[in-house]
């Protein structure tokens, strides 16, 4: 019961958070509604019991990207463009597409409702040494290459991302 | 009384978040609230991936989330800098103005 209320009380903040993100006019209240969406769905982690990237995503969304949109937001000059239109002319197309979308993907839920039927309140076994180590024990002994890789990725980013920003290298 | 919670509940709510996130990348105009709606986009495959993470009683789900988030981070950081570069160069941060390579 309780885990039902909290359940929907992350899942709206998440939901009218998103919401709020894609219509909201200013970019800088667009950017807050996406920080409350994202704490929705920290909440969601936590009661995963995915501890581990719950703290991820406070520090790592809400804390780092998020302040980056805000910086770009502050060097782009938008008080002009949420002066202007907000939505392509073409937005009733986009629209349909998306509700096709859904539509197919409501369709696929309903035929597929019985393989869709999980087991009810699965309880993860509790792991030695906590979410955090276990999870340290599964990346860094089977996923170690992959880990390297994401690594590598990251530098590639950070090169790219002052290459692209800088006027002159 | 409400019903318990079961994995199907977090897939309805990934499916939802997802498409509200397709939604704002096929309607809006700024560039900035494009790149924030594949934020929603991307945390919708998250919250699918811990949840059958969690159905099965595995700790990939949650390792795959960790590699999502860290595309999630590459991406935000080159696309911002891209979009430094665009409003430097052409003064707009509307995508259907950017129509150089449009026929």
């Amino acid at each position: 019961m309780t885990e039902a209320v909290f359940f929907y009380c992350f899942a709206a903040l998440a939901v009218a958070g998103a919401v709020l993100t894609v219509t909201m006019r200013n970019a800088v209240h667009c950017a807050i509604s996406l920080i409350a969406s994202l704490g929705g769905v920290a909440g969601l982690y936590l009661m995963l019991s995915a501890e581990f990237l719950f703290a991820v995503q406070i520090v790592l969304y809400i804390g780092g990207i998020m302040v980056l949109f805000l910086f770009v937001i502050m060097l782009v000059n938008l008080e002009a463009a949420a002066r202007e239109r907000q939505f392509h002319r073409a937005w009733p197309g986009a629209v349909a597409c998306a509700g096709g979308t859904a539509a197919l993907i409501a369709w696929f839920w309903l035929r597929g409702a019985d393989t869709l039927r999980l087991p009810p309140g699965v309880q993860p076994t509790p792991r030695e040494g906590g979410n955090v180590e276990s999870l340290a024990m599964v990346l860094f002994r089977e996923y170690l290459v992959p880990f390297e890789l994401a690594s590598l990725l990251l530098l590639v980013a950070i090169v790219g991302g002052v290459m692209m920003a800088k006027k002159r290298i | 009384m409400l019903a318990p919670i079961t994995t199907a509940h977090y897939l309805v709510l990934s499916a939802i978040l997802l498409l509200v996130g397709v939604i704002g990348i096929l309607t809006r105009r700024n560039v900035i609230v494009l790149m924030m709606s594949i934020e929603i986009i991307l945390n919708a495959v998250n919250v699918n991936l811990i949840a059958f993470g969690r159905n099965l009683d595995q700790l990939e789900g949650q390792v795959f989330a960790i590699f999502v988030i860290c595309v999630a981070v590459a991406e935000a950081a080159v696309g911002l800098g891209i979009l430094i570069a665009l409003f430097r160069n052409r003064e707009t941060v509307h995508v259907d103005e950017i129509d150089l390579l449009k026929w």
